[in-house]
């Protein structure tokens, strides 16, 4: 596996607090995600996860505290150029409807003013990167089916070859089969590409799976900052160990007949 | 402050000006009643004699209007009583002669001409054979029978001089009275329904239902002289038709004017055609009188309703979408806009018609369409700017944001996926204001505007259905051919995909 040699780091978080009138999204929280790491953002809803997500785009603003992109600070005027460095996928995929599978993956492209050969040849090569048909490409999201939405997704985010790929709980709306097969997908995408990926996700074993460093959040916090085995064997807080034994409950009662 | 407001109007109105007809050198007033028609048009022909363009715009839907629209200098003359003048238009200067009215006109660089002959004034009627059998000559005879029913014109109910005023002189007991719609109450006369209403002195009606008038004994009434209300300028611009206009002084009586009112009314014949008569008998000059086929006047009130709705659409699409944005996307500007917009549709039609003729005046010279496309443009805002600001805030969070994280700029955003999601709702919006245009640019007939309303409000000031049919049966399938016109552009317009997504 590659590993990006470069010694500036991806994201920079420092100190940064967002509150959404009573509750406290983000706690003066830092975070520092090394470029070429695959890092998941976990933890009960409401824990800010989806959040510190949106805040390395710039989708949400944090009252207090500084998100540094690659070394430059992430503001109003910057963040229009910065995210078309990053790649971003949400639950539902966020197709526009309006639009064909193909058109959606391309517009940005197109509005950059990327010549229509390179766009061609680019949709070609995602299609095949993330195993969907030619023919999908021509429908509309609303003749797509759930996986099928997402690997749009996919291809939409990473048409201008992105160095980061944020993905905001990116299966999270697909049933079990298609979800199972589009986990395995992801990791070996997410090997191939090498780029810093940030994914949340509220289910620990998808974690595990796709990440290779787990953030578990509590209440607008970092709780645990570490490998899976990490988590396990040595949990930071009581809180930890009880949030790990309730997931494989969970996974245990799931996988019950 | 001001000038800004003529700026606008300025830009808004070249829009329209090369679609409006040519002003015309002179212009006619004349209000919706038929004797009022008449006058206007023996005006209009007496000027064309002596080789003038004139226009006559008939049929003006009240005399606020018709004052307005002289004082603003869109019209140079129409047919009025000294009654109106002193008792309505200028209540409370204590004009109570000819002298004086003169000169409280000359203020206002107005003038009149010598009354024509004719005193319009109200009269209370009944059916002769009725007020024969009871002995009824005199208002006074009527105390001897307080069980008759009074059925007056709502205006006369309300009027300073009107029933409460006269029941006071005359010391009338009468309790069985009420307020009615004047067409009706002629049709309820007729069939002995009701036994007293108010008419006017030459009302062509005494003659058609075999009324009689009754005498006001104690003159309660004040006089109601027929005459001309000009311009001064007018007597510079077109001296001879201001002479002309002067030497019908005493020309026109009660019983000629009346005929000539039973011509339209009851004979069916044009006003065009009863004026001629009424100016041949005058003053001895024959007059062409210029009738149009019912085809040609079709085709003349569908172009011009079409100009009225097309350009209002317009005027109102550049306005109202931009606006709609602004309010969508500027959240302390929304309440504003929307406040706004939403305050114009309160205001009543025929009001907002008459405000505008003064505004409009510093623009153009026509009177009618232009106001009535003002009217329009006005009131089609509210749909289009609330569709479109209910269209663009009413986009998923999700969609909204996942254009922000692509990194599309905002101009971007809001063509590339903002207003192809909104469209549905901008286009429906654009429909309503269409489709109701239609039906409010009917009202223009009311300012002369021209359009189906020209033959809605004549037919309804001469009580003739048939002639209300065709201004209401085009409009109504005029209506129709727009809402399928935009069913049409919502399939060529609204993106695909989103067409899709709404059949299951």
């Amino acid at each position: 596996m590659q590993v990006a040699a470069s010694a500036v780091p991806a994201f920079e978080l420092t100190r940064v607090s967002k509150r959404f009138g009573a509750v406290q999204a983000l706690r003066d929280l830092s975070l520092r995600v090394e470029a070429g790491c695959t890092l998941a953002l976990i933890g009960p809803s409401g824990c800010g996860k989806s959040t510190l997500l949106r805040a390395m785009n710039g989708l949400s603003t944090p009252e207090r505290g500084e998100v540094r992109f690659e070394g430059r600070a992430l503001t109003a005027e910057s963040a229009p150029g910065m995210r078309r460095r990053m790649g971003y996928v949400v639950q539902s995929g966020g197709l526009f409807p309006h639009l064909t599978a193909a058109a959606n993956v391309t517009l940005l492209a197109r509005h950059v003013g990327l010549a229509a050969a390179r766009v061609e040849s680019r949709l070609a090569e995602l299609s095949e990167l993330v195993r969907l048909p030619r023919a999908a490409l021509e429908r509309y999201p609303c003749q797509l089916s759930g996986g099928q939405c997402q690997r749009v997704g996919l291809m939409r985010a990473l048409m201008l070859d992105p160095s980061v790929l944020l993905l905001d709980e990116p299966l999270g709306a697909l049933d079990p089969m298609v979800r199972a097969e589009l986990q395995v997908e992801l990791r070996e995408l997410f090997r191939g590409l090498a780029r810093t990926v940030v994914m949340v996700t509220h289910d620990l074993a998808e974690a595990r799976f796709l990440g290779r460093r787990i953030v578990l959040m509590r209440a607008g916090e970092v709780v645990q900052d570490g490998s899976y085995a990490e988590l396990v064997e040595r949990p930071a807080l009581e809180f930890v160990s009880d949030f790990v034994r309730a997931q494989r409950q969970l996974h245990d009662e799931e996988g019950a007949p | 402050m001001r000038d800004r407001a003529r700026l606008a109007l300025a830009l808004l109105c070249a829009g329209l000006a090369p679609a409006a007809a040519r002003a015309q050198e002179l212009r006619v007033g004349s209000k919706a009643f038929t004797e009022s028609v008449i006058l206007g048009e023996l005006t209009a022909q007496l000027a064309r004699e002596q080789g003038r363009e004139v226009e006559h715009v008939r049929g003006l839907g009240g005399t606020r209007l018709l004052w307005e629209a002289l004082l603003a200098g869109q019209i140079d003359v129409y047919p009025e009583y000294t009654g109106t003048l002193m008792q309505e238009i200028l209540a409370g200067r204590g004009v109570t002669d000819l002298a004086e009215l003169r000169a409280e006109l000359a203020g206002r660089g107005l003038d009149l001409t010598p009354p024509l002959g004719f005193d319009n004034t109200y009269v209370l009627g009944m059916r002769a054979q009725r007020a024969a059998e009871l002995g009824i000559e005199r208002i006074s005879d009527l105390r001897r029978f307080p069980a008759l029913s009074l059925r007056f014109s709502n205006e006369f109910m309300q009027r300073a001089d009107g029933w409460r005023a006269l029941a006071g002189r005359y010391g009338l007991p009468h309790e069985d009275v009420r307020g009615l719609e004047h067409a009706l109450a002629y049709e309820a006369i007729a069939r002995g329904a009701i036994d007293v209403t108010d008419l006017y002195a030459t009302d062509a009606k005494i003659l058609a239902l075999g009324l009689r008038s009754l005498e006001d004994d104690l003159g309660h009434f004040p006089a109601y002289r027929a005459l001309f209300v000009y311009r001064r300028d007018l007597a510079e611009r077109a001296p001879e038709l201001v002479a002309a206009l002067r030497g019908l002084e005493g020309r026109i009586d009660a019983r000629a004017m009346m005929r000539a009112n039973a011509a339209v009314e009851v004979g069916g014949e044009s006003e065009a055609a009863a004026a001629a008569g009424l100016l041949a008998r005058a003053l001895g000059i024959e007059a062409e009188v210029v009738e149009r086929g019912l085809a040609a006047s079709l085709w003349r009130h569908t172009l011009e309703h079409l100009r009225m709705v097309g350009l209002s659409l317009l005027a109102a699409l550049l306005a109202a979408l931009p606006l709609g944005v602004l309010a969508a996307r500027v959240p302390r500007l929304s309440q504003p806009i929307l406040g706004a917009v939403g305050v114009i549709q309160t205001i009543p039609a025929i009001a907002l018609l008459v405000l505008l003729i003064r505004p409009v005046s510093w623009v153009t010279d026509e009177l009618g369409a232009p106001q009535a496309v003002v009217a329009l443009f006005l009131y089609s805002l509210l749909p289009i700017v609330r569709n479109t600001h209910a269209g663009l805030r009413g986009i998923a969070p999700e969609l909204r944001e996942s254009a922000i994280a692509l990194g599309l700029s905002s101009r971007a955003r809001l063509w590339r996926v903002e207003l192809p999601l909104a469209s549905p709702l901008i286009l429906a919006g654009i429909k309503t204001a269409a489709v109701i245009n239609v039906g409010f640019a009917t009202l223009g007939g009311f300012i002369g505007a021209g359009g189906y309303g020209e033959p809605i409000f004549t037919g309804i000031r001469l009580n003739d259905y048939g002639t209300i049919l065709q201004g209401a049966l085009p409009a109504a399938a005029l209506a129709l051919a727009v809402q399928g016109a935009f069913d049409l552009a919502e399939r060529l317009l609204v993106p695909r995909g989103l067409r899709l997504a709404h059949v299951p």
